[in-house]
């Protein structure tokens, strides 16, 4: 059987259609009223009020270099990062490490590392890639220049973000 | 030669020039841009959200460290609006009328010359506060405002394009509608006051009670309180003539956006388009004006005097000597203030009826135009000659 469907009968208060008008016009003027008292919970005002505190540990933000405890390069220069990143915004100049240093045995280094933020997504495949656990993704969002040559982290800027990271790279960390 | 230099009224006409100055330099057209502030601010809290707060005064090119915020933040943002509107590029599409549709965007401002008739104030240093203070005022006004319908016709016209041509039609259909009712509306008010002079009309309120209020004066007589019910219907009547005269919502049929891109100035740009936006504007300045005109009693609160200290007797008698302490000159800068004031608020009013309702169906429109509100206006005019007639002996 077809189903007919009822169209409401409206009363005389409806079909004269002020007094819902002023209903409507209550609720409108409430919300205004909370919001003029304060209590409307709103958008944070950006750069007055930030959340960096609040900003989670799985954070991506700028990717960054770091050394290790001893003051040596993670990255060994291994490309790996240049080759998965999908808007190819690393660049690295790999070199030797002289027989001289305490760290001959590393054996590679990024003489130039560079990443164009521009580019870069953030999507973090480089920090997921790397086997030296070099490069990190820390909480640095506001990045900003005025030209392009700004916008590219050399190693020196990506070094001065990234710090120092203390402990075993995780893969040869027994409890991870 | 100096017999036809002596015969032009200077006085007259520099007192016209320095009122037209003031009030549409100085008031109405600050007016206009912070409306369309007070608009984004009102919209922005009605939903929930902060809305402009940020424009300050660019002091920061004088050399400052900050841009100057007074109290509210984001004051300075119809300065910037302006600002954006001149530097940005006025195309002109090909294939539209060059002539109208250089004309229409002009034509978008004239309601501000309706304001002319409209009394702004009570007396200043002994001269009327009225730019032109002619015996059918009235009517002035209602010719002006009903040549505001072809700025819309001419934009929708010379665009040569669908969607501004449906708008310009569906506009000039909606305010044949609405201007009869609107018209036909205000009959009551001026067979109770039996004349057309606006600034007598708002004298007459001062003196004997506003006609939605006749708390004092001649309005406490059993005519004026019978005359509410036809008043009261009158100026419903009306303001929702004026939500369709002025194009807003729920009446915004002209450029409603779901169904016609922007209306009639979907072609315009830069400051063509700027002059619609501020026409509009303007036409809801002058719109609420007369509903304060008419209805709320213009310049007059009822403990404040006139430009020449007299208040209405009751008021008089008790405050006299307290009028008298201040110049006069300065009640009549009140008046001024207190006319705006009331501006100000009917036209929140406006910008909160905006924000609640939805926009009515163009056949629902007509409908409420034709069916209703001409009838009702139309019964109005007789149950108010019925009151006058029975109270009159």
């Amino acid at each position: 059987m077809a189903y007919v469907v009822q169209r409401p009968e409206l009363t005389l208060k409806e079909k004269a259609y002020l007094p819902s008008i002023i209903s409507g016009l209550k609720i409108t003027f409430g919300h205004f009223k909370k919001m003029l008292k304060g209590e409307t919970k709103v958008t944070m005002q950006y750069p007055e009020e930030k959340w960096d505190a609040e900003l989670p540990e799985y954070y991506r933000g700028a990717p960054t270099l770091v050394k290790d405890e001893h003051d040596r390069e993670r990255c060994v220069a291994c490309q790996l990062c240049e080759f998965i990143c999908p808007p190819r915004a690393i660049t690295i100049t790999p070199e030797e490490i002289p027989a001289d240093s305490r760290f001959a045995k590393v054996e590679k280094r990024p003489a130039e590392f560079k990443i164009d933020m521009i580019r870069c997504i953030y999507c973090g495949m480089c920090e997921e890639v790397c086997p030296e656990q070099a490069i990190y993704l820390r909480k640095d969002y506001a990045i900003n220049g005025v030209t392009r040559e700004e916008m590219v982290h050399d190693k020196k800027k990506l070094y001065e973000l990234g710090g120092v990271f203390k402990g075993l790279v995780h893969k040869w960390n027994p409890e991870k | 030669m100096i017999s036809l230099l002596a015969s032009i009224p200077w006085e007259m006409l520099i007192w016209s020039l320095a009122k037209a100055v003031f009030v549409i330099f100085l008031v109405v057209l600050p007016l206009v841009s912070y409306t369309v502030y007070a608009e984004r601010r009102v919209s922005a809290a009605i939903q929930d959200r902060v809305g402009p707060n940020r424009t300050g005064f660019p002091t920061t090119l004088l050399g400052f460290k900050k841009d100057l915020q007074l109290f509210l933040g984001g004051l300075g943002q119809p300065v910037a609006d302006a600002l954006k509107f001149i530097l940005k590029e006025d195309f002109t599409p090909g294939g539209v009328k060059q002539f109208y549709f250089w004309l229409a965007p002009c034509l978008a401002m004239l309601p501000l010359v309706s304001l002319a008739f409209i009394p702004f104030g009570s007396s200043f240093l002994g001269e009327k506060m009225v730019i032109a203070d002619v015996n059918v005022s009235v009517l002035g006004v209602f010719a002006v405002t009903g040549c505001g319908v072809y700025a819309i016709v001419l934009a929708g016209w010379a665009s040569n394009s669908k969607y501004p041509f449906l708008g310009g039609i569906r506009s000039s259909s909606q305010m044949i509608a609405y201007e009869l009712s609107m018209g036909l509306s205000i009959i009551p008010v001026l067979m109770l006051f039996g004349g057309m002079k606006l600034s007598d009309l708002v004298q007459y309120q001062a003196d004997n009670g506003w006609l939605l209020l006749p708390l004092w004066g001649g309005g406490l007589s059993a005519e004026r309180w019978l005359m509410l019910l036809p008043l009261a219907i009158s100026f419903i009547v009306f303001t929702i003539s004026v939500f369709a005269e002025t194009n807003r919502l729920p009446f915004d049929m002209p450029e409603s956006e779901t169904e016609l891109v922007a209306g009639y100035h979907t072609e315009y740009s830069s400051m063509k388009f700027a002059l619609f936006f501020l026409g509009e504007y303007a036409a809801m300045i002058v719109g609420s004006s007369l509903i304060v005109v008419f209805f709320f009693g213009g310049w007059s609160l009822p403990f404040i005097p006139d430009g020449q200290g007299h208040a209405a007797t009751f008021f008089q008698n008790i405050f006299g000597d307290f009028y008298a302490l201040l110049p006069d000159w300065f009640w009549g800068l009140a008046n001024i203030t207190v006319f705006f004031g009331k501006v100000a608020l009917v036209l929140v009013f406006f910008i909160w009826v905006r924000w609640t309702l939805p926009r009515f169906r163009f056949d629902q429109l007509m409908k409420i135009g034709w069916l209703y509100l001409f009838e009702i206006a139309l019964v109005n005019i007789f149950l108010t000659a019925a009151i006058l007639a029975f109270t009159s002996k």
